[in-house]
């Protein structure tokens, strides 16, 4: 960033002097040069924001955001119905694919080669493809099986966010079984457990913290993609943050609903960031 | 009766890799045998053979009568019987030193909790950590961590001990700890396997010293002798090594064994 900027200006003496560096540079002391070259920065981002301030419609853009009344209008079901779908669409697709990864990553690592055949297809299918295109399979899985998914919206959705989460889980916890140290199985078994016991009840609680960083990671991830819902055609109290916000967006054309769903997840995506970095940080430090 | 553990033309292959090359050896009731050797030349292997954490190639392995390299036997059974501790410890480091002791008797022999508390507090006292019930792993020294593993394989009332190297891993002022609570060990009778570096304790609690190198026995016998008046070159190449390291090579005649036993390291 920095040399360019400070690069830039004296590109063009290159080529006119092959005769060494350009004389007016050398006066200049690396601090001085730094200093230039961070005025030069404040100068480029002033005249973005100038550029900004004058070309934005803000008038526009107060009417169609920020309308407080319309603001209003998404209360309290923005909280009740949107908000709560959500979470209830994240967790349970969170821990649904929790358990599959989990089953993944052990089928992953099993002495059974098609059980690692299995797993090893089945992560990389579903790593592999874009979320929504697994959403707009799901929609036509009733009628592939012949019979509806159990629970409605509800069942579909989370079972899409599952099937997802489950891929990624399965390489975050295969990671984390691998990342306890072999002596751990080798301990518990040499007390007499068997190795279903001593993956219980030794190896995979130790996994387990060692994955809370990049599982709450996973979680804010997982949140996001739940928005996909909205292509399932949900609609009154199966709607979670995103479809209710558009719905609200075209009922009173304004855009003030989307900018508060958008704060919404903010509300809960941003402090969960914070959360999964303090644990990293933690957990870099200590053991 | 039978011996507590008698080992029968073991054999033991890590793919290309034979390790271990023919074995034959018995452990009687309330014995201790002491293993010494060069690094490489497969003591760990030997003793890990001998409850099955790794799978012998060929031969049996046969402990208190009952032969865990019988493909029907149960071994999570017959390992209850048998005590491990590790050169590395391998404490459960998301458990306090008491339940590090617990949780076997808990959950492989059943015990409740009341007794499973009472027994672990009992073996912690007897290897001196009596004091540190409630603190994880982490906060312990090398030498707590080693004698909490001891009680947590005592805990489930073993007919045999097997150590690995238990002092390699420790500072040497904490050595002196852990081997004087195998040595009350051995004097209470428990029968014990011991893969070790250290001479003295060898030679004033062992009845018997083993010495391997390139995966067979080269010489065993009474510690006084095998380790005091050595019958082969081998061994006594090996011990004026450790005896005294700073003259390691000036032997005469030493000439294959160090090359055998340095790729190993
Ligand atoms: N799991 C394994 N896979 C492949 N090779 C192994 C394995 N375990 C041990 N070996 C090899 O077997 C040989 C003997 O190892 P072993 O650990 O039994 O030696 P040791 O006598 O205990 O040595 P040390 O004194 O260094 O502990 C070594 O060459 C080692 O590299
Ligand atoms: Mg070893």
């Amino acid at each position: 960033m920095t040399d360019h900027l400070t690069s830039g200006p004296a590109d063009p003496a290159g080529p006119a002097g092959p005769a060494g560096p350009p004389p007016g540079r050398a006066r200049l002391s690396p601090r001085k040069r730094q200093r230039i070259s961070r005025a030069i920065q404040y100068v480029v981002l002033a005249a973005v924001l100038l550029t900004v301030v004058l070309v934005a419609n803000w008038q526009g853009l107060a009417e169609n955001f920020t309308k407080l009344d319309v603001a209003r209008q998404t209360l309290p079901e923005l909280f009740t119905v949107a908000l709560k779908n959500t979470i209830i669409y994240t967790v349970g697709g969170f821990v649904l694919g929790a358990l599959g990864g989990l089953l993944f990553a052990l089928m992953r690592m099993s002495s059974v080669r098609p059980y690692r055949w299995i797993a090893t297809i089945y992560i990389e299918i579903f790593r592999g493809l874009p979320a929504l295109l697994i959403f707009l399979l799901i929609l036509f899985l009733p009628l592939v099986l012949g019979f509806q998914l159990p629970g409605g919206t509800y069942g579909s959705g989370i079972l899409g966010l599952a099937v997802i989460n489950a891929a990624y889980m399965a390489e975050t916890l295969r990671a984390g079984l691998q990342a306890v140290p072999r002596g751990q199985m080798e301990a518990a078994r040499s007390l007499g457990m068997s190795h279903a016991r001593a993956m219980a009840t030794i190896v995979i609680p130790q996994a387990i913290r060692i994955v809370i960083p990049p599982t709450t990671n996973q979680f804010v991830a997982l949140l996001k993609d739940s928005s996909l819902v909205f292509f399932l055609g949900v609609s009154g109290e199966y709607v979670e943050l995103t479809k209710f916000g558009n719905d609200v967006a075209s009922t009173t054309s304004n855009a003030t609903p989307i900018l508060v769903v958008g704060l919404t997840y903010l509300l809960v995506t941003i402090p969960l960031g914070y959360l999964a970095g303090r644990l990293e940080a933690r957990q870099a430090k200590g053991r | 009766m039978a011996h507590a553990v008698e080992i029968k033309d073991l054999h033991k292959s890590f793919g290309e890799l034979e390790v271990l090359k023919g074995i034959d050896f018995t452990v009687d009731q309330g014995q201790v045998v002491c293993v010494i050797g060069p690094s490489g030349s497969g003591k760990s292997t030997l003793l890990r053979c001998v409850n099955l954490l790794e799978q012998p190639t060929k031969g049996t392995v046969r402990v208190g009568g009952v032969e865990l390299t019988d493909p029907d036997v149960d071994i999570d059974a017959a390992r209850r019987r048998l005590g491990m501790v590790f050169q590395s410890f391998n404490l459960f480091p998301h458990m306090t030193a008491l339940q590090n002791v617990m949780i076997a008797q808990r959950r492989v022999l059943k015990r409740g909790s009341g007794e499973a508390e009472r027994v672990a507090r009992a073996n912690l006292e007897k290897v001196g950590v009596a004091d540190k019930c409630d603190v994880y792993p982490a906060q312990l020294s090398g030498g707590q961590q080693q004698r909490v593993a001891i009680a947590r394989a005592l805990a489930m009332d073993p007919d045999l001990m097997l150590f690995d190297e238990p002092t390699s891993a420790l500072d040497p002022e904490l050595v002196g700890d852990v081997l004087s609570v195998m040595r009350d060990l051995a004097r209470d009778g428990m029968t014990m396997l011991v893969v070790t570096h250290e001479m003295g304790f060898a030679r004033e609690v062992a009845d018997r010293v083993v010495f391997m190198d390139g995966g067979v026995i080269v010489e065993e016998g009474p510690a006084d002798q095998v380790i005091g008046d050595p019958r082969h070159a081998r061994t006594r190449t090996f011990l004026s090594r450790v005896l005294d390291p700073t003259h390691a090579g000036d032997e005469p005649g030493a000439g294959s064994a160090p090359a055998d036993a340095g790729p190993g390291s």
